[in-house]
């Protein structure tokens, strides 16, 4: 367990500005801590929102905020939360209603630069700095022979935001390297409630067709498909305000040359690890019986266990419809041929030729069916499969809060032997002993105090991570969809254009 | 919860008859079904008759018949010698359930999986395939009808009178029917007539032409009318899928996707692979012309060179040459009116064709108008919230 609680690894810039790229509330309390007491990062001593605290509500007080309801600004709650703590915060509270996330201690990555307008807004950014950036993955590129081959993608980014060196950046990246960032993203915010984007899965029967040099339909898809799951796994990876300014991910983008990711080989030792890691995960999850007593988090769960089971079954019909579709083509398409062998057979001359018009016809509607199989697949199908995958990140988060009410119960109790054992060795006359009992104490009074405070933070995280997330949501199906329905209008119209065509040729009949 | 309760539907829908034109224009003796019943597996039509013919006892007046009837109509009817120079119109094919009914009962069985309103509109969807089916049948048996009303030698048929008239159970004629012809004849006829058919030494180059064009134009129907069924059943699947996930869509609460290929599929359905499969079966009934005018031909062959026997034998030569004779008239009776009827089956042909072309043609741009006004709708709604 204590191998939990390892900081996660800082990238370059240091302690400090890990702490400055999470929101305001976190300058009061230190969760990133390589020593036992909480160390301020902020001039002001970081015990206020503490008092306030009670020790066994497992949320912060904030009956009245409902994050849920928050669509504007996902900060808000932070401000609402410092203005009911701490009167001493005004001088950060006064730079509006964002916590200055300006660093206190500047390093080489953020330049302060100031931010000229947005070229698409996506989302407002507590900096002041709009959200706009643009990922593209493409020219996927074999590289090597045989089984040591590899697929290499272009990765372009362009972007107006502060946190970049350049407007547009490009690099090469290989598959490896992109699980390479997820993991070193999920072991740095996975366990304090961030939800961070899975990526794309690995495929031993994709691979091997494009190492062996399978130059087929299947394996174009195939790469195509990748190229395309790697784009929105960018993209989705960079919405997060926090993850986006993360120096993995920057470095990530913007650096040319990349330490192969080798611990992400699923056979070698970091591979295995990982396996044995989530087994033991699997059987804590089945031990853990968490007392949940915030309802909000009894209901998200819920909700949350509803959506995935929604959008498995979803998953499964669409998957089943693109099927179909591609069966609807082939049959319209041998339907037209065997439209013009009876119009050749047909000795009448206008039906003839009108049953000649008829198979031309169904020959075009047979090319429209494959485009909308196609857009079936790729807009809706493989959206669908990322949200299922992203699901299980949420709930492996959720998962994240329990193993840390866990660990907080498991120091209590140990407090409470030792306390128990000092009380007995009050009469046992081992004075060093019982010095030693009393120091064992005070830490674990410390430790239990931090896991109370990362159990408090890690469940605000959470419910700022989820709003964030449903938010997103929505707005992904919506304009899948929106494109989706506008596919099938386009296929409409051309329906409507074909059909059309051939009614005077039917009319024509004598 | 598999079974299908009785439908009493109102069918008067003018624009289903597509499959044959120009029927029932007759006031002398006009006919339709007007309403039928279903009950399980058994359909029972209300024949009614409208007619100022003498021949009958009343001027209107109806009967409940049931397909075995039609069937029964049918056999006798292509069992007469006196039509054999005629193209029979094709019997009605059986109403035939069991697709509705097989997907009704998978329905019932995976009701558990699905939400409520996925079930209705599954059961929607299966109860408006299964009243197309029932409107189908009774179509196809009310065209059967009236292509024997409006044929000049066929609508004098005592048999046909008998059917539309004779107000008690026709089950007990149709046994005694069965005894007295079998089922000889119309094996003969399905088995052998190809071969028949383009074995005989045409001497007529019309009967030749026809019969070049009806061999190779059946082959290709039956294959067009498969692929047809196929491909309908293909768009189903299709509308079915949308079904599902309109209901888990809605169950999400993104937005209602609307279904808008379901109504696509079962109108397709219905024109185009109908008249397909209606035209399949007419062709049969023209082949079986050819074939019956083939036999003739031989029967004619058989008796001129029993005729040359008998001259050299001399012997029975008056009985050989009235063979001969009888063969020959035949012949020839079966040659003129097959010419006819055959020329009448293919303007038939034609404009029916060209009716149901158009038809589905505009049914076609109807509904994609339909489903363009409806998918904008949807989009304008999502894009507003």
């Amino acid at each position: 367990m204590a191998a939990e609680m390892e900081p996660p690894p800082l990238g370059n810039a240091g302690e400090t500005d890990f702490r400055e790229l999470e929101d305001g509330e976190d300058l009061f309390v230190s969760t990133v801590t390589t020593l036992e007491y909480p160390e301020p990062s902020s001039p002001e001593p970081a015990s206020l929102p503490a008092e306030d605290i009670s020790i066994n509500s497992n949320g912060p007080k904030q009956k009245d905020v409902s994050f849920d309801d928050d669509p504007e600004d996902l900060f808000a709650e932070a401000t609402e939360e410092v203005s009911l703590d701490s009167p001493e915060r005004e001088p950060i509270l006064s730079d509006g209603p964002s916590p200055a996330i300006t660093p206190v201690t500047p390093t080489t990555m953020l330049t302060p630069r100031m931010d000229l307008g947005a070229r698409c807004r996506i989302e407002e950014d507590n900096n002041g700095d709009t959200f706009d950036i643009h990922i593209a993955v493409s020219d996927p590129e074999k590289v090597g022979d045989g089984m040591n081959a590899y697929m290499g993608y272009k990765v372009t980014t362009k972007t107006s935001m502060t946190i970049f060196n350049k407007n547009e950046t490009t690099v090469r990246r290989r598959f490896s390297d992109f699980l390479g960032l997820h993991s070193k993203l999920a072991s740095k915010y996975l366990h304090i409630g961030y939800i961070v984007p899975p990526a794309p899965e690995k495929s031993i029967v994709g691979m091997t067709k494009v190492k062996v040099g399978k130059e087929d339909l299947s394996s174009a898809e195939f790469v195509e498909k990748r190229r395309s799951a790697l784009e929105r796994y960018l993209m989705r990876t960079v919405k997060h305000p926090v993850l986006l300014k993360d120096p993995d991910v920057i470095m990530f983008l913007e650096s040319s040359e990349l330490p192969r990711a080798v611990s992400t080989q699923a056979l070698s030792g970091a591979g295995i690890l990982r396996m044995v890691n989530k087994a033991a995960d699997a059987v804590n999850k089945m031990t853990i019986k968490m007392n949940e007593s915030d309802a909000w988090f009894e209901e998200k769960h819920q909700q949350f266990e509803n959506l995935d089971l929604q959008l498995r079954k979803l998953h499964a019909s669409v998957e089943s419809l693109v099927c179909h579709r591609k069966e609807l083509s082939v049959n319209t398409a041998s339907f037209a041929k065997s439209a013009a062998m009876l119009g050749n057979s047909e000795d009448h001359t206008a039906l003839s030729r009108a049953l000649s018009q008829l198979a031309e016809v169904e020959e075009k509607i047979d090319r429209l069916h494959q485009d909308q199989a196609y857009a079936d697949f790729y807009l809706f199908s493989e959206l669908l499969g990322d949200y299922v995958r992203l699901i299980t990140a949420v709930k492996s988060v959720f998962d994240q809060r329990m193993k840390t009410w866990s660990k907080w119960q498991d120091t209590q109790l140990l407090l409470q032997k030792k306390r128990e054992s000092e009380a007995k060795l009050q009469f046992a006359n081992k004075p060093d002993k019982l010095q030693q009992a009393k120091d064992e104490i005070k830490e674990l009074e410390g430790k239990v105090e931090q896991g109370e405070k990362d159990f408090e933070l890690i469940s605000k995280t959470i419910r700022k991570e989820v709003s964030r997330f449903e938010k997103e949501r929505v707005k992904d199906f919506k304009a899948v969809i929106i494109k989706y329905l506008e596919s099938l209008v386009q296929t409409q119209q051309q329906l409507i254009k074909y059909w059309e065509a051939f009614l005077p040729e039917a009319k024509a009949i004598a | 919860p598999s079974s299908v309760p009785p439908v009493h539907p109102c069918l008067r829908d003018s624009g289903a008859r597509s499959v044959s034109v120009d029927l029932n224009n007759d006031a002398s003796l006009l006919i339709d079904i007007p309403d039928a019943l279903c009950e399980r597996d058994k359909v029972k039509f209300t024949v009614h008759t409208k007619t100022t013919l003498s021949c009958f006892q009343k001027l209107d007046f109806s009967v409940p018949r049931q397909h075995e009837d039609f069937i029964w109509l049918h056999d006798t009817l292509v069992e007469t010698e006196d039509y054999a120079g005629l193209i029979i119109p094709p019997a009605p094919p059986k109403p035939d359930f069991e697709s509705p009914r097989e997907k009704m009962h998978k329905l019932g069985e995976g009701e558990a999986t699905m939400t409520k309103e996925e079930y209705s509109k599954m059961k929607q969807e299966l109860e408006a395939e299964y009243l197309a089916v029932f409107k189908k049948t009774v179509q196809v048996h009310e065209v059967f009808l009236q292509r024997l009303s409006s044929h000049p030698i066929l609508s004098k048929d005592r048999n046909f009178q008998i059917f539309l008239e004779y107000d008690q159970d026709l089950s007990v004629r149709r046994k005694n029917a069965k005894e007295t012809f079998g089922s000889f004849f119309k094996n003969m006829v399905k088995s052998a007539d190809e071969v028949i058919i383009s074995g005989i030494k045409e001497v007529d180059d019309f009967f030749e032409q026809e019969k070049t064009f009806l061999l190779d134009y059946s082959s290709k129907i039956k294959d067009s009318t498969a692929k047809a069924e196929k491909m309908t059943r293909s768009h189903k699947n299709v509308a079915d899928d949308y079904i599902h996930i309109s209901a888990t869509l809605s169950s999400l609460s993104v937005d209602d996707n609307t279904k808008v290929e379901g109504r696509v599929a079962s109108d397709e359905e219905l024109k185009l692979t109908e008249l397909l499969r209606y035209y399949m079966r007419d062709i049969q009934a023209a082949k079986d012309l050819l074939y019956r005018r083939a036999r003739a031909l031989a029967d004619y062959e058989n008796s001129n060179k029993a005729l040359d026997k008998a001259r050299l034998k001399s012997k029975d030569m008056a009985q050989a040459e009235e063979h001969q004779q009888q063969c020959l008239q035949k012949f020839d009776k079966l040659s003129e009116s097959g010419k006819r009827e055959l020329t009448s089956f293919k303007g038939r042909r034609v404009v029916a064709f060209r009716k149901n072309l158009i038809e589905m043609a505009e049914l076609e741009i109807k509904h994609a108008k339909n489903n363009m006004a409806l998918l904008q709708g949807c989009i304008e709604l999502l894009k507003s919230n």
